[in-house]
């Protein structure tokens, strides 16, 4: 199953882009906000948990069908589902990928990015923290996705509408946290939140993932 | 005699035959009487004035809109523990209409919502949990519609609605942790003290079997019209393979 | 170890389009399977191998002893030819990969790309991958596409050496591999249709 890790991130890395292109995504997204409600920093230091967790949400979004696609197009998916490793674990092992290619640059770039947007220094240590935890929930999240729609032509569009939904709770207790963190209260509740999302995704989501696949293989 | 025999398309098509006038009538009779009384024959609120009348639509929609979600999420797990095709179908055939309930007690909240708190939406966690439940409903009818394979279709859709469902729940819960809101408490539970008062809540009741009524002959009407597209799709299929 | 194969029924997309499949195969023994396309030979295969539910019948051995060949050759374009081959060992718990590459004159094109590599050259590599998974029957859909006559020929070597030790291969080609083999017509079990009648079942068919 480590095999499959270690190809995942070799190819991230060959293809080039795979790591850039949701950071790129990320930084600009950043940068519009201001543009759009003003340079204002109180106004700006209110907004910037959410738009760094919205931001990196969207960002995550972007390559997510990739996880599946790819390896479905080029008939992998077929002797991957042959060979002697679970389903359930490709599908792990694959969104695991993903968060070191995409989720992990996010979480080391959302420091500085929420300099640009005048976030609470007291704020930084819960958006490193809730953005760490967070951030692996997206990808599970996102492999299911993924996997529904990896027969599909053209699924990428169906995929954020079904992923997008699903993030909700995601969303809400990453940012709560992080709005927390800024006003000098208790975080912890939402961080725990946070945390128990993620680790129910991961323990759950792989099974309904990896039975969509056998039904878009068969 | 099983429940499980109406699974077989024909039995379900002659049986349905049969039942679905009544279920329309009594959807017509109750939902004409139930508005009627609710609208003509209630006197105003002390607070509300006559706004709150809005609330014979309101409620029953609301209602039906989370209760059509639920009913899909029964019928997608017969489909994938029994492999019943009416149940499969029987799901798609409820999505639009939850979805156009869920649109119903959205607009019917806003026209609600601005006399009474002076906005037409606000980031309330029951307004909120039902946009949420409106973007679900998206999702899960596109998905039916981007498949071609029925079968995978229909596997796929029971998929997402069961982890939807639980996405959903846990939705709600988060919302309701983001932010405590205006909306006033249920209007109907099983505990007598908190409920309306006997003058709203007869003709709220009647109006609410009307909805119950209503979306019933709509999901069987839909569902006879799924299994017909369906067996044409199937007679098709074996006209290019055995022709 | 036998493979027999009992009365299987195979559907594509929800239609059966075989019926009654029945056939045996001993340890060395291989099977050609023959029919004009669109009868459901790839349905077959791929239902051997478990990636989709027979409709009835029955497969005697389990598909833990298979390894599947398919039309695409499930390249990596980004890593090299070894890398490639590295990944199925790995995935399969062998370490054969030097022999594979030698056994089908790959070695000197090892550290290439695979997105460098020409046709022919990508399916002896997708075929390579056959030895590396260690398994005894090998499925395999139209292995010789793109092949020219000589990789033809060594492809056929590979068979019978794989054939000498045991091992068993089911294949759906129309080229002569210049193996002893057994032929099925795959025809002869096209599922008829469905009696007409008015009280229409659960399928719908």
């Amino acid at each position: 199953m480590i095999a499959i890790l270690i190809r995942d991130l070799r190819l991230a890395v060959r293809a080039g882009g795979g790591f850039g292109l949701g950071l790129a995504f990320f930084l600009i997204v950043t940068v519009l906000v201001p543009f759009g409600v003003g340079p204002n920093s109180e106004i700006l230091k209110t907004i910037a948990p959410g738009i760094l967790w919205v931001g990196s949400l969207l960002a995550c979004l972007l390559s997510l069908d990739r996880i599946f696609a790819l390896d479905y197009e080029d008939g992998s998916l077929d002797l991957l589902a042959t060979a002697p490793v679970p389903l359930e674990g490709v599908v792990i092992m694959k969104a695991l990928a993903h968060w070191v290619t995409t989720g992990l640059p996010l979480v080391l770039a959302a420091p500085i990015l929420g300099i640009l947007l005048n976030l609470e220094s007291s704020a930084y240590v819960w958006m490193l923290a809730s953005l760490a935890v967070g951030t692996p929930a997206l990808s599970v999240i996102g492999a299911f996705g993924a996997a529904l729609t990896v027969g599909l032509k053209r699924g990428g569009l169906l995929l954020s509408l079904l992923v997008l939904p699903l993030y909700v709770p995601t969303l809400i207790f990453g940012a709560e946290a992080v709005k927390r963190g800024a006003d000098g209260a208790d975080a912890g509740l939402p961080m725990m939140m946070l945390a128990g999302i993620t680790l129910a995704c991961a323990a759950l989501l792989p099974f309904a993932a990896a039975a969509a696949i056998r039904i878009n293989l068969r | 005699m099983s429940i499980w025999e109406y699974a077989n398309p024909v039995k379900f098509i002659r049986t349905t035959d049969k039942v679905l006038p009544y279920i329309s009538v009594g959807a017509a009779v109750a939902l004409v009487g139930g508005l009627i009384w609710g609208f003509f024959f209630t006197p105003d609120d002390f607070r509300q004035g006559s706004t709150v009348k809005i609330i014979y639509i309101h409620v029953p929609a609301a209602l039906m809109a989370i209760n059509a979600w639920f009913m899909m999420l029964v019928a997608s797990l017969i489909w994938l523990i029994r492999r019943h095709h009416v149940s499969a179908l029987a799901a798609k055939a409820a999505a639009p209409v939850g979805v156009t309930m869920t649109l119903i007690a959205l607009f019917t909240g806003a026209l609600w919502g601005q006399p009474m708190w002076g906005t037409w939406w606000a980031w309330d966690p029951r307004l909120t949990s039902f946009l949420i439940l409106f973007l679900f409903y998206l999702g899960y009818m596109a998905l039916w519609a981007a498949i071609e394979d029925s079968d995978a279709a229909a596997d796929l859709t029971s998929v997402l609605c069961i982890v939807g469902s639980v996405f959903a729940v846990l939705s709600r819960y988060a919302v309701n942790f983001w932010n405590q809101g205006l909306h006033q408490g249920a209007s109907l539970s099983l505990d007598k003290e908190t409920n309306v008062d006997d003058v709203f809540y007869q003709p709220l009741l009647l109006s609410i079997a009307g909805f119950v009524l209503l979306f019933l002959a709509l999901v069987l009407l839909r569902t006879r019209t799924e299994i017909r597209a369906r067996r044409i799709k199937a007679l098709l299929a074996r006209e290019r393979i055995f022709d | 170890m036998k493979l027999s194969v009992d009365n299987l029924a195979v559907t594509r997309g929800g239609v059966p389009v075989l019926e009654g499949v029945s056939f045996t195969l001993e340890a060395g023994q291989a099977l050609l399977l023959r029919g004009p396309n669109g009868i459901g030979k790839t349905t077959l295969l791929r239902t051997l191998c478990g990636l989709q539910e027979p409709l009835e019948g029955e497969i005697s051995v389990s598909t833990e002893t298979m390894a599947y060949g398919a039309h695409a050759d499930g390249l990596k374009a980004t890593l090299t030819v070894r890398e490639n081959l590295m990944f199925w060992a790995h995935t399969y718990g062998t370490d054969n990969v030097d022999a594979a590459l030698e056994r089908f004159n790959l070695t000197e094109l090892a550290d290439r790309a695979a997105q460098n590599l020409s046709a022919g050259q990508k399916r002896r590599l997708g075929l390579a991958r056959l030895l590396v998974t260690g398994r005894p029957i090998w499925v395999l859909d139209e292995p010789t596409v793109s092949l020219d006559t000589a990789s033809v020929a060594l492809f056929g070597d590979v068979i019978r050496e794989h054939l000498a030790g045991g091992g068993m291969a089911l294949m759906a080609t129309h080229i002569d591999l210049g193996v002893e083999a057994e032929e099925l017509d795959v025809a002869q079990f096209k599922a008829a249709p469905p009696k007409e009648s008015s009280d229409f079942d659960e399928a719908f068919l």
